[in-house]
């Protein structure tokens, strides 16, 4: 088949050490990642969330071969992450929010020039890469500057440009959006929504903003407690929450009687309606009101939804809530 | 086959890096041609207080120092950049690394230029042709073989108590100084013969992890002096095979402790 990225019953354990008693301490085995099973398909892109803690960055350094799995095996383009790592180096792009693959001390079209030797790309696929990238993030006017002077949003669309440069099939983003202002979130944004509609790349995607989320990803995979709790359409994770769209109408004056399946707010001017599937029935019943004033539609908030799934999973089965691996 | 020119490349980087901080560059250069020199110095000292070391004129330690001195500031200046594997392991940073499509270990020798060791080097290599020219060495083919084929040796063994020491990391994320403990108690413990040392401390550093074997065997071999300790002469010239062990000793525990890498919380 197509896919690009397998993974059946990938497990990841650490080993933690826990306070019990003054002294002693406990030796705990946790698993930050408890038995996914994951299938990408070629040009899909992916929004893989969950709460701190639940995972996300422990799956993505599995499948790009920087940690190796307790169990369970992955493959993605073909190849098995941790021992043929540097083949599938060549063949991915990772971009992490809190580390550079940029030379703090050099110009970012030197580590730019850098990295085309590092991946052996060719020089025209490399430059017309470039060329690109400079046009869609804006590169220009800070294309010889010191990485260690750029401000954070520069920075990060040097790194964005600096996984792509070899033209990988999978792109790996682990929270590219953190700390970055509206604007260079929206940067960001637009720049992966173009990329993704290539159908080229494959994108897969963790994220706190589920703002970007919904900008770029079709499908969602929520994880929680190291499981997966949800993958599918953000569509269907309403549906499976039973969120609904509102229809919220204003008047001028206020109802005596409100109509069947309204709420009333704001001393009876004005109506909130809940519903489920098309909006047009109650739409139509409503235009013959005479006081009509204002009608607007909001759609169902994801962020709620996904507050809801995260509380839904309940308490930790084992070890603390955002337990960081490896940190002292 | 391995295809140099992506490492060309990396020190290319670095050295640009590095041509951004020039002053800083001078200043540490010569502080380490003065910690060399008090390397050496420290011998000479020695030897005002006693005319023998250990049952070893100077002329004859002056032999050991420069072995151990030359094969360990060459191992340092080539790999002793791995002691910052603590920091990209507790950081993380170790990651960035791991992604990119080359060998974990050189890129991270390349990380950084430590040309200021270059004087170390250079002192070291010093010391011991100015020894083996003074030292009054009965030249055959194999001691000429010998005067290089052990310092080479040795800067691969040191290499790998390098690498080793340095590895240390991955299961233990807080190594502090431990790892010095071998690399440059290392070099302390074979700038002396070990007639010097006794007991257990002896057997443990001298046989049990083979510094014997980077500079007082082969010295020994040079002079074509008896062992006192009784090993037969040929030893000083197996010496250096003592190297391969230790490479490969090290090239197991860096794999194994790569994948022992922990990274960090996101």
């Amino acid at each position: 088949m197509t896919a690009v990225i397998e993974a059946r019953g990938l497990r990841k354990e650490f080993t933690v050490r826990v306070k019990a008693g003054r002294l002693r301490r406990e030796k705990r085995v946790v698993a930050a990642v408890d038995g996914v099973d994951l299938r990408v398909e070629r040009g899909e892109m992916l929004g893989y969330i969950g709460p701190n803690g639940a995972g996300k960055s422990t799956t993505l350094k599995m499948l790009t071969g920087i940690l190796t799995p307790s169990a369970g095996e992955a493959r993605v383009c073909g190849l098995v992450p941790v021992p043929q790592r540097t083949r599938l180096a060549r063949r991915i792009g990772v971009v992490f929010g809190q580390r550079s693959q940029l030379w703090w001390d050099l110009p970012l079209r030197d580590s730019f020039d850098l990295l085309r030797h590092i991946y052996r790309a060719p020089a025209a696929d490399h430059a017309t890469r470039l060329r690109r990238c400079r046009g869609l993030l804006d590169l220009d006017a800070f294309m010889d500057t010191p990485v260690r002077q750029l401000s954070l949003g520069q920075r990060m669309r040097g790194e964005l440009t600096a996984a792509l440069l070899h033209g990988p099939e999978v792109l790996f983003l682990d929270e590219p959006t953190i700390g970055l202002d509206v604007v260079s979130k929206q940067a960001v944004r637009s720049f992966l929504a173009d990329l993704g509609a290539g159908g080229d790349v494959t994108l897969v995607l963790t994220t706190h903003d589920l703002a970007d989320i919904e900008r770029l990803c079709r499908r969602l995979v929520v994880i929680d407690h190291g499981r997966v709790v949800h993958d599918g359409s953000i569509e269907a994770l309403h549906a499976r929450y039973g969120s609904r769209r509102r229809v919220v109408v204003d008047l001028d004056e206020p109802v005596a009687e409100p109509p069947e399946g309204a709420a009333v707010e704001a001393d009876g001017r004005r109506l909130v309606f809940t519903v489920e599937g098309p909006a047009a029935p109650v739409i139509a019943r409503l235009a013959g009101l005479p006081t009509l004033r204002d009608l607007t539609i909001e759609e169902p908030d994801i962020e709620e939804v996904v507050t809801r799934l995260y509380l839904a999973s309940g308490p930790q089965p084992h070890g603390e809530p955002g337990i960081s691996p490896g940190a002292p | 086959m391995v295809e140099l020119r992506p490492y060309v490349a990396l020190f290319r980087g670095q050295a640009r890096s590095l041509a951004s901080y020039r002053a800083s560059f001078v200043l540490e250069l010569s502080t380490n041609v003065f910690a060399t020199v008090m390397d050496v110095l420290t011998v000479l000292v020695l030897f005002r207080v006693s005319r023998t070391l250990g049952g070893f004129t100077l002329r004859e330690a002056l032999l050991v120092v420069g072995l151990s001195s030359c094969a360990f500031a060459a191992a340092d200046l080539a790999v002793g950049n791995i002691e910052r594997i603590k920091f990209y392991v507790r950081t993380g940073l170790l990651d960035a690394v791991l992604v990119r499509p080359l060998g974990a270990l050189p890129q991270l020798l390349l990380m950084d230029l430590p040309l200021r060791k270059l004087s170390r080097c250079a002192f070291g290599t010093g010391v011991l042709v100015f020894a083996a020219a003074t030292a009054g060495i009965d030249w055959t083919p194999g001691r000429v073989v010998l005067v290089v084929a052990a310092p080479l040796a040795g800067v691969v063994f040191f290499s790998a108590i390098f690498v080793v020491s340095a590895a240390v990391a991955f299961w233990w994320v807080e190594t502090g100084e431990i790892g010095n403990a071998f690399t440059y108690g290392g070099r302390d413990f074979t700038s002396y013969p070990i007639t010097v040392y006794s007991g257990w401390f002896r057997r443990l550093f001298a046989y049990g992890m083979g510094f014997a074997f980077v500079s007082y065997y082969p010295a020994l071999a040079l002079l074509g002096r008896a062992d006192p300790l009784g090993l037969p002469v040929w030893v000083g010239y197996a010496a250096p095979s003592v190297a391969v062990v230790a490479a490969a000793a090290a090239s197991v525990v860096w794999r194994v402790g790569i994948r022992h890498y922990r990274s960090t919380g996101s």
